[in-house]
């Protein structure tokens, strides 16, 4: 086995990833770096993030506000200190990104535009046209190729951790092209390897959206927190899920039911008025919207569809320059896949599954319980999001948190001893044994697209918009089914040139997992908030009991075991969550109280 | 799957470099419906007729990068190319022309990222600026200048378009030059002289024979060929200056 010394091991090459490698490079350029990847990085999915991304720029807004807008949105399960640290360095971070060459939209005069976003009071989402996060991400990705210290492992996929002396010493990773395992070593590791959206049928994420990182670090010990958030974005493309950005309702876009009503304004969220407000109607928050969506079919209000059914993002009245300026991605995934010219006809959309809040467990350093380990973005809980993320907040929270990440993991790094190479080395030749075993096994009969299409239903039938006990109780048996089932799944495919039917059973393997502790915790979250909804009897938010982050542990050959853990509240008591008129009075009420 | 299902021939090219000595077609009946893309075909095969076939993927909707194959002879994304504009015809799907072939519809690019990071497709300031100082003032009409470039998505359409790039792989080629013009017009960049040592050297822009075949198929309308062109005058301007100025008088 080849055998790679680094100090610093980054596994993911996306927004997170990258701006933790070059935040190591910047801190001391002695340390070597090793960034792994399972594809290229500007393959990876924040290249397909639209709208924008946070961070008080105008100077009617502050981050007071973006805290308020942040913690309520997150239904008050958010680490309030992690909050104000990351609502204070967004727009340094961002800045950052100007600097090394982000094509941001601009004012007349040459400042950074900002536009609104929904659960946002003041326009704080900076942008670049609707490809944000394209932008974002091919920025880091060049700019990274600046530092020498960086070493990439282009289209090399991590199967595990190797753990040693009570922390993190590497990875192993198996070279894509090659079939060939390698150890890397390294004194500090960053897992940022986003989301786990693929886990559900129908979603707006990308294939490698798989939860590898979220899975490697269960296995070792550290818990999953508040999985069971799953976020439903309100407006996506019937069939495939793909995203219609809510930058389309921040430039002023209209959701309507079958009659061209309305309707977000029969959901709390009103008035509705001709161009919406902020923080209401079409700017309210994702779960909100994403609700209203479902009780909107359930009085068949909604537009039958081939791909179920849709409600109508009516654009129109923006005309087509502001689109095709403003929007232009969306002007085309509207005419090319739907058939539909946005300036002359309305978009059917429906919700679909988009964003994990929950994630590995970290403090507000970026460290897991684990030593050595750290995890930024999708793929972390580091505190933000809470129950439900505001929109524009993930792609601000890669650059924030990639860059602790990549200060707290160089500084461990220098500070732990050297690993003892001979004992990595083994442990990462048993790793070996049991991933080829993967492949070798034979006499299998389980089908991979099989498996992995009835993890997929039962997640959206247990864990979707609403819940149900009894059905989240059936989602729960079906994974440990699938789980057992796994043991007997058959690769056809024995060879190791891109064998890339070995590798999809690998991400099998962690996706049910990640699905166990997502549907787990949910079934024992007896209470409503945020993106978990619950229609048995606890419709409610139940501050009591449950204002408490959940934490999914790994059990070999079980189900995960479920406690929980303190939310950090520093100035933000638990409120009222409401939006348009009622949120506008909720505040004044609020600040009145306060004097 | 909806009603109106029908079947359509995917014809494959195959090649697995552990037990094929070359490359070969095989065809597959894949069912479909109006909506389905050539990637969700290929992605059928894989799932229920042949587990063994390899390809790039991953963001479904044009903005990745991964799923560039030639569909019928011509360099296209897979994720928004349709099966219903060849039905009842049968539709060939290949790897990206002009390069290597590593299995399948997969082909290396190192290549391609080794032209991209020789480059320097970062902004070298024009003048330092802290981050307290705040963001550059780049007006509207000056990131217009080179948005267009900045949009490329590194598909490499454009190499397997560019018949420069299939008879000498040492040609920087359409995409890498894109991104070199987009650095080199961005008004906070200040870099464009060392980048253009490589546009005027052996492998620069003088290979390009204008055919304009890379910006015709490029997806996202980045016009490369403009690029290459705007460059060709660039590089001449700056052969006969660099008589006239002591360090090769780019501006």
């Amino acid at each position: 086995m080849e055998s790679y010394k680094a100090d610093v091991v980054i596994v993911g090459g996306g927004g997170a990833g990258l701006r933790a490698a070059i935040a190591v490079a910047e801190s001391d350029p002695a340390l070597r770096i090793a960034l792994v990847s399972k594809v290229y990085p500007m393959r990876s999915h924040t290249v397909a993030a639209e709208g924008g991304s946070a961070g008080v720029k105008l100077p009617t807004d502050s981050l007071e506000y973006h805290f308020n807008d942040t913690v309520g949105g997150g239904d008050w399960l958010c680490e309030q200190d992690v909050v104000e640290y990351f609502v204070a360095h967004c727009n340094e971070e961002l800045t950052q990104l100007e600097h090394w060459g982000c094509p941001w939209s601009r004012t007349p005069d040459g400042h950074v535009n900002v536009r609104a976003f929904g659960g946002m009071k003041i326009e704080r989402t900076w942008f670049a046209a609707d490809k944000t996060g394209f932008h974002m991400l091919h920025t880091l990705f060049q700019t990274s190729i600046k530092y020498p210290s960086i070493k990439r492992f282009d289209e090399h996929f991590c199967v595990d951790l190797v753990v040693d002396d009570g922390r993190v010493q590497g990875v192993v990773a198996i070279e894509i092209g090659s079939g060939e395992f390698t150890l890397v070593e390294g004194r500090s590791v960053v897992i940022a390897t986003g989301g786990a959206g693929r886990v559900f049928r129908e979603n707006t994420n990308g294939g490698v959206v798989t939860g590898d990182g979220m899975a490697l670090a269960y296995r070792h010990g550290v818990p999953l927190r508040d999985m069971e958030f799953v976020q439903y974005h309100p407006t996506c493309m019937p069939g495939t899920g793909l995203l219609f950005t809510e930058a389309c309702r921040g430039e002023g876009g209209f959701l309507v039911n079958k009659d061209g009503y309305r309707y977000l304004q029969d959901y709390g969220l009103g008035p509705a008025e001709p161009s919406p407000r902020n923080k209401a109607m079409e700017l309210g928050p994702r779960d909100r919207l994403s609700q209203a969506f479902w009780y909107e079919q359930q009085k068949g209000r909604t537009i039958e569809g081939p791909h179920g059914s849709v409600v109508h993002l009516d654009l129109r009245h923006l005309g087509e320059a502001k689109l095709r300026e403003r929007l232009p991605q969306i002007y085309e995934l509207a005419e090319q896949f739907l058939g539909v010219d946005p300036a002359r006809a309305p978009i059917p959309v429906r919700p679909a599954v988009h964003y994990t809040m929950g994630g590995i467990l970290v403090d507000g350093l970026c460290a897991s319980p684990l030593p050595g380990l750290y995890a930024a973005g999708e793929c972390s809980s580091v505190g933000i999001h809470g129950a439900n993320r505001l929109g524009s907040n993930s792609l601000s929270e890669l650059c924030v948190f990639g860059k602790v990440a990549g200060v707290e993991a160089a500084r461990f790094a220098k500070a732990a001893a050297p690993g003892n190479s001979a004992t990595l080395l083994k442990q990462a030749q048993a790793v070996e044994q049991r991933v080829l075993g993967v492949k070798q096994n034979t006499g299998g009969n389980e089908r991979i697209a099989t498996l992995r299409k009835e993890m997929a239903q039962t997640m959206e039938d247990g864990c979707g918009i609403y819940r149900l006990a009894e059905t989240m109780q059936a989602t729960c048996d079906k994974l440990d089914e699938l789980k057992e089932r796994f043991k007997r799944v058959n690769v056809e495919d024995k060879s190791s040139v891109w064998n890339t039917e070995w590798l999809l059973a690998i991400e099998l393997e962690y996706q049910i997992d990640v699905a166990q502790s997502m549907a787990y915790s949910a079934l024992n979250r007896r209470e409503s908030r945020g993106a978990h909804q619950r229609l048995d009897g606890f419709e409610k938010r139940d501050d009591e009991n449950f204002l408490q982050h959940s934490q999914a542990h790994y059990v070999a050959g079980g189900p995960p075991r479920i406690d929980y853990g303190p939310v950090k509240i520093t100035k933000s008591p638990p409120g009222t969550r409401a939006y348009g008129a009622a949120g506008e009075k909720a505040e004044q009420e609020r600040k009145a109280s306060h004097g | 799957m909806a009603e109106n299902q029908r079947t359509i021939e995917i014809e494959v090219l195959r090649y697995h470099p552990e037990k094929d000595k070359a490359p070969y077609q095989q065809v597959f009946q894949v069912p479909f419906t109006d909506d389905m893309s050539v990637l969700q075909g290929v992605q059928y095969i894989k799932d229920y007729l042949d587990g063994s076939l390899s390809f790039r993927w991953s963001c479904r909707m044009a903005i990745c990068g991964s799923c560039g194959m030639m569909i019928n002879g011509k360099p296209s994304l897979s994720c928004e190319t349709f099966l219903r504009d060849y039905y009842p015809a049968r539709v060939r799907v290949e790897a990206l022309a002009h390069f290597p072939i590593e299995r399948d519809l997969v082909i290396n690019m190192e290549g391609f990222i080794e032209k991209l990071e020789s480059i320097q497709p970062y902004i070298i300031p024009r003048e330092a600026r802290t981050l307290a100082q705040g963001e550059y003032l780049q007006t509207p009409e000056q990131l217009n200048v080179y948005e267009q470039f900045s949009s490329c998505i590194n598909c490499m359409l454009c190499y397997a378009a560019c018949p420069q790039f299939g008879l000498n792989p040492a040609f920087i080629g359409p995409g890498a030059m894109a991104l070199l013009h987009r650095y080199n017009v961005d008004s906070r960049d200040g870099g464009k002289a060392e980048r253009m040592e490589l546009v005027a050297s052996e492998e620069g822009v003088f290979h390009c024979t204008a055919v304009g075949y890379c910006s015709e198929v490029c997806p996202k309308h980045v016009d490369p060929a403009n690029a290459v062109n705007q460059n060709k005058t660039n590089a001449a301007a700056d052969y006969f200056l660099r008589f006239l100025a002591p360090k090769g008088g780019a501006k």
